[in-house]
C-alpha cells in the first residue's frame, strides 16, 4: 500500500470514534456515587444496630463485596457496569467482581489449575502493586519519622 | 489446472462448484438482520455442552453435518476438509470434527479462515485433487472472550472501536463440477502490518490487508470494482470499512456502493450494542454460507468477491506490545461458470 505507518496511524485516529464522555462520565459519577450512598446507608444502619464505627465500616465492606459477588453470579453486575463504567469498577464492588468473574469463568479447567490459579488474574496486579506501594509508603514514612 | 495469474492469484480453469453450504449461529446472531437466513439458530449458546470450547466444536460439527446432508454426500466421499477457528491449537475444529473420519487439514488464519479454507478447497477441486472438498470455520463469543479478553461476567467496558465475536459456523462443500455457484479465482493474501497495536481496533489493523488483496485481484484480472455486484469483506466493522475505502481511493480504486462488510451485515450495531460490528471466523463464515451463497444460487447476486480478513495476533504477542499483523484472502464467486 502506498501509505506510511505514520500516515495510516493518523487516518485510523480520525476514523476511530472516541467514547462519548459526555454520557460515560456522568453515568460513572451517578452509579459510583450511588454505590457510595448505599455504603453510607449501610453504615448508618449498622451503627443504629449498636456497632462501633470500626466494626460497622468493616461490615459495610463485607456487605458490598458479598452483594457484588452475588450480582456477578446472577449475570447482573456486568450489565450495571455497562452503564456505570468506572463507577462500578473503582469501588470495592468492582474488586469483588474482578475476583468472582474469573472464578466462574475458569472453573471449567478444574478447581486447582482453573479456578485456583486464575482467581486473581485481574485483581492480582492490583493486590501486588497495592501491597508494594504500601510497603514503599511505609518505608518513606519510617525514614521521615527518624529525622523528626 | 488452475492458471497462475500472478504471484498470488489463481484463475480456476475448471468449474469448481459450491455443491452445498450451511450456516449455524447463536441467539444474538439469530436476532440480527440476517437471522432468517441461517439454517439453524441455537437459542442456547452452550448447545447443551458444559464448556464453551465444546459448544464451539459442536457448532462446527452441526454446520458440517448440515452441509453434507444438503450435498447428499457421505463422509467417505469428501476427499479433504480444510478447517480452522480462533482457539489455541484450533481445538474448535479438531475436536469438533474428530469423529468424521475425513482427511483433515487444520488451518489458522484467524478471522480470514473462511476464505482461506474455501480458496484451498477450490484449488483442490479445480485441479481434480479432490472430487469433493470441504471448508469450515467457526467462532464463539464466549470462548473467544475468555481466550483473548476478559471473563464474561467481568464488568470491563468495551471501547467504541471494539467488535463483537460472532457465535456461528459456516461450512461449504466444493465439488469439481456441478450446478454452481462457482469459484472463479482466488488470491492468497500477504501479511500486512501498518503498526496498529490496539486489540480493540482490529478493523483498523485488518483494513490494509483487505485493501492489498482486493487491489491485487483487480489488477491481476484487469477488472474494476463496478464489475461486481458486491465486494464483501469479512469483519472490518465500521472503522475498518471506512479505512478500506480511504486506502483504496488513494490507489484510485473506488469501492463506494459495491462494498459490504459481513461484520456490519450480521448485527444491527445500534440495537444489538455490538460497537463497531461483528468479528470472528464465524462472522464471515456464517454470512457467506447463510446470506451470500444462497443469493448467488437463486440469482439475485451474480458476481461477488469475498474477502475474509484476519488479525494474526495472540494474547502473548499483545502483552509483549507487538503490533498486529493481518491477512486477507479473496475468493471470486459467480452464478455462472
Amino acid at each position: 500500500m502506498n501509505i506510511s505507518k505514520q500516515e495510516y496511524g493518523e487516518l485510523t485516529k480520525k476514523a476511530s470514534p472516541n467514547s462519548k464522555s459526555y454520557i460515560t462520565i456522568p453515568s460513572a459519577f451517578l452509579v459510583g456515587g450511588l454505590i457510595c450512598v448505599i455504603g453510607q446507608l449501610l453504615f448508618a444502619l449498622y451503627r443504629r444496630m449498636g456497632m462501633i464505627p470500626m466494626d460497622a465500616s468493616t461490615l459495610v465492606s463485607i456487605t458490598l463485596v458479598a452483594a457484588s459477588a452475588v450480582l456477578t453470579g446472577l449475570n447482573v453486575y456486568d450489565n450495571i457496569a455497562k452503564f456505570g463504567g468506572a463507577g462500578t469498577l473503582v469501588p470495592i464492588t468492582g474488586f469483588a467482581n474482578a475476583v468472582v468473574s474469573p472464578a466462574l469463568e475458569f472453573k471449567s479447567e478444574g478447581f486447582v489449575l482453573g479456578l485456583g490459579a486464575k482467581l486473581f488474574i485481574i485483581a492480582g496486579p492490583v493486590i501486588v502493586y497495592g501491597v508494594s506501594a504500601s510497603i514503599l509508603y511505609g518505608a518513606i514514612l519510617f525514614c521521615i519519622r527518624l529525622f523528626q | 489446472m488452475s492458471e497462475k495469474l500472478s504471484h498470488s492469484t489463481y484463475r480456476m480453469t475448471g468449474r469448481p462448484s459450491l455443491r452445498s453450504f450451511a450456516a449455524v449461529v447463536g441467539k444474538k446472531e439469530g436476532e440480527g438482520p440476517l437471522g432468517p437466513c441461517f439454517d439453524q439458530v441455537f437459542e442456547d449458546t452452550t448447545l447443551g455442552m458444559e464448556t464453551w470450547e465444546k459448544a464451539e466444536s459442536q457448532l462446527q460439527k452441526e454446520a458440517v453435518s448440515l452441509a453434507l446432508k444438503k450435498a447428499e454426500l457421505l463422509n467417505s466421499q469428501i476427499d479433504v476438509l480444510f478447517a480452522g477457528d480462533l482457539l489455541n491449537q484450533c481445538i474448535g475444529s479438531s475436536f469438533g470434527l474428530r469423529e468424521l473420519n475425513i482427511p483433515f487439514v487444520g488451518l489458522y488464519g484467524a478471522c480470514s479462515t473462511m476464505a482461506e479454507s474455501l480458496a484451498l478447497a477450490s484449488l483442490f477441486a479445480d485441479n481434480r485433487l479432490a472430487d469433493h472438498a470441504m471448508a469450515v470455520t467457526s467462532s464463539h463469543f464466549a470462548s473467544a472472550e475468555r481466550q483473548f479478553r476478559f471473563p464474561l461476567e467481568y464488568g470491563g467496558v468495551r471501547t467504541p472501536t471494539a467488535q463483537w465475536t460472532v457465535t456461528g459456523s459456516g461450512a461449504a462443500v466444493v465439488s469439481a463440477d456441478g450446478e454452481g455457484p462457482y469459484v472463479r479465482g482466488v488470491t492468497l493474501g500477504r501479511i500486512q502490518d501498518m503498526g496498529i497495536n490496539d486489540i480493540n481496533n482490529m478493523g483498523a489493523a485488518m483494513a490494509p490487508a483487505a485493501a492489498s488483496t482486493i487491489k491485487q485481484y483487480l489488477m491481476d484480472t484487469g477488472t474494476r470494482p463496478q464489475d461486481y455486484d458486491g465486494i464483501y469483506t469479512g469483519d472490518l466493522g465500521m472503522v475498518g470499512s471506512e479505512l478500506l475505502l480511504q486506502l483504496l481511493s488513494r490507489e484510485d480504486v473506488n469501492l463506494e456502493g459495491v462494498h459490504q462488510d459481513c461484520g456490519l451485515l450480521i448485527f444491527d450495531r445500534e440495537r444489538q450494542d455490538v460497537h463497531a460490528g461483528g468479528s470472528g471466523c464465524g462472522c464471515s463464515g456464517s454470512v457467506l454460507c447463510g446470506h451470500i451463497l444462497p443469493r448467488l444460487r437463486e440469482g439475485s447476486l451474480k458476481n461477488v468477491l469475498f474477502i475474509a480478513t484476519g488479525a494474526l495476533m495472540s494474547p502473548t504477542s499483545m502483552q509483549q506490545g507487538e503490533t498486529i499483523p493481518s491477512i486477507a484472502h479473496l475468493v471470486h464467486l459467480s452464478r455462472e461458470p
